[in-house]
């Protein structure tokens, strides 16, 4: 055991804040990290479920253990020492295990949809709800996906009427920065009451309830 | 970004690997979890410390004299996220690096971090 005293750090603790972007595969996640912040390389790893092995293509594999996912990761710093980091979630199914390490301390999320593909946002939307943290729904308008109304995209979600919808273009960083506005600006409100636990509710299972409305 | 880092820097899974080679594959940390943006600051290993340190730790700790976040530590030494965190677990163990976890639940509510947050991004 060593005694080493801790040197007085030269530098003062930064405040650490952390935003979830959050989304199906495809939905922009990687493109509004970078439009946001200096996007960075961070890898994590995690065991393969069973439910991964039948997805990944393992021909040739002698030994899987492990496998090494490349996340998005940004931030932006800001005056004072604030920094706020921004992790995408891993779209793709076989990386939902990650959700829950991720999502530890989370000030927010925001869940990136695509109009073409909703019901891909689902598993997120349900997620978040689930867990009680403050998201929003920010629309990324691709070149020809379909415009839909707030009303139609909010019934089609089945998204509780408190959720904000944002319409965004993840190229555009004054429209990201719109919508970190928000979702820091939901967290706030929301942060003054309690925040509401599981629904035990998922949407577009059984019932098919929402998953055909667009 | 160099041939090794590029490889990995898909949107999917990177290759198959064994990331836990360093940690002689140790893939828990010991303690409590650590948070992807708890900050960690090290201490100066002495020179009985560098005894039982592996290469792994010194350029985690040469990286922490500075307090600096855990999932900066990670990009920065191109290392996963859970090697570092084992890594870590050895040398919070050892008294050589403290994490001030910014306590998850009660921090990510904390209204004045937040309004602080909001007011730097109306200002971008």
């Amino acid at each position: 055991m060593s005694s080493t005293p801790f040197d007085r750090p030269p530098g003062s603790r930064p405040i650490a804040i952390k935003i979830l972007i959050a989304g199906g595969f495809g939905a922009g996640k990687t493109t509004f990290v970078g439009t946001a912040s200096e996007i960075r390389p961070l890898r994590t790893e995690g065991d393969m479920t069973s439910a991964g092995i039948t997805v990944d293509d393992t021909t040739g594999v002698e030994s899987k253990e492990s496998t090494t996912v490349a996340m998005d990761f940004g931030r932006i710093t800001f005056r004072r020492n604030i920094v706020l980091y921004l992790f995408g979630t891993p779209g793709q199914r076989r990386f939902w295990f990650m959700w829950e390490g991720l999502a530890r301390g989370t000030a927010a999320a925001v869940v990136l949809a695509d109009t073409r593909r909703l019901s891909d946002c689902f598993g997120a939307i349900d997620f978040f709800e689930q867990r009680g943290t403050p998201f929003v729904v920010a629309i990324n308008r691709f070149d020809g996906a379909p415009r839909y109304g707030e009303a139609r995209i909010r019934v089609a979600l089945d998204l509780e009427p408190g959720v904000p919808i944002v319409m965004c273009d993840a190229r555009h960083r004054e429209s990201v920065v719109k919508v970190l506005i928000a979702v820091v600006e939901h967290a706030l409100r929301l942060s003054g009451g309690t925040r509401s636990g599981a629904e035990g509710r998922t949407r577009g299972a059984a019932t098919g309830r929402g998953s055909t409305v667009i | 970004m160099s041939e090794r880092r590029r490889r990995f820097f898909d949107d999917a899974a990177g290759p198959v690997v064994r990331p836990y080679a360093v940690t002689r594959g140790r893939t828990r940390e010991q303690g409590p979890p650590i948070d992807l943006v708890a900050v960690v600051i090290g201490a100066a290993p002495s020179t009985a410390d560098r005894r039982w340190l592996e290469t792994e730790h010194l350029r985690l700790l040469a990286r922490c004299r500075r307090p600096i976040t855990v999932a900066d530590l990670a990009s920065d030494l191109d290392l996963p996220i859970g090697v570092v965190r084992v890594l870590l677990g050895d040398l919070i163990g050892r008294g050589l690096a403290r994490v001030n976890p910014p306590a998850p639940s009660e921090f990510a509510c904390d209204e004045a971090v937040l309004r602080m947050v909001l007011d730097e991004l109306h200002s971008l």
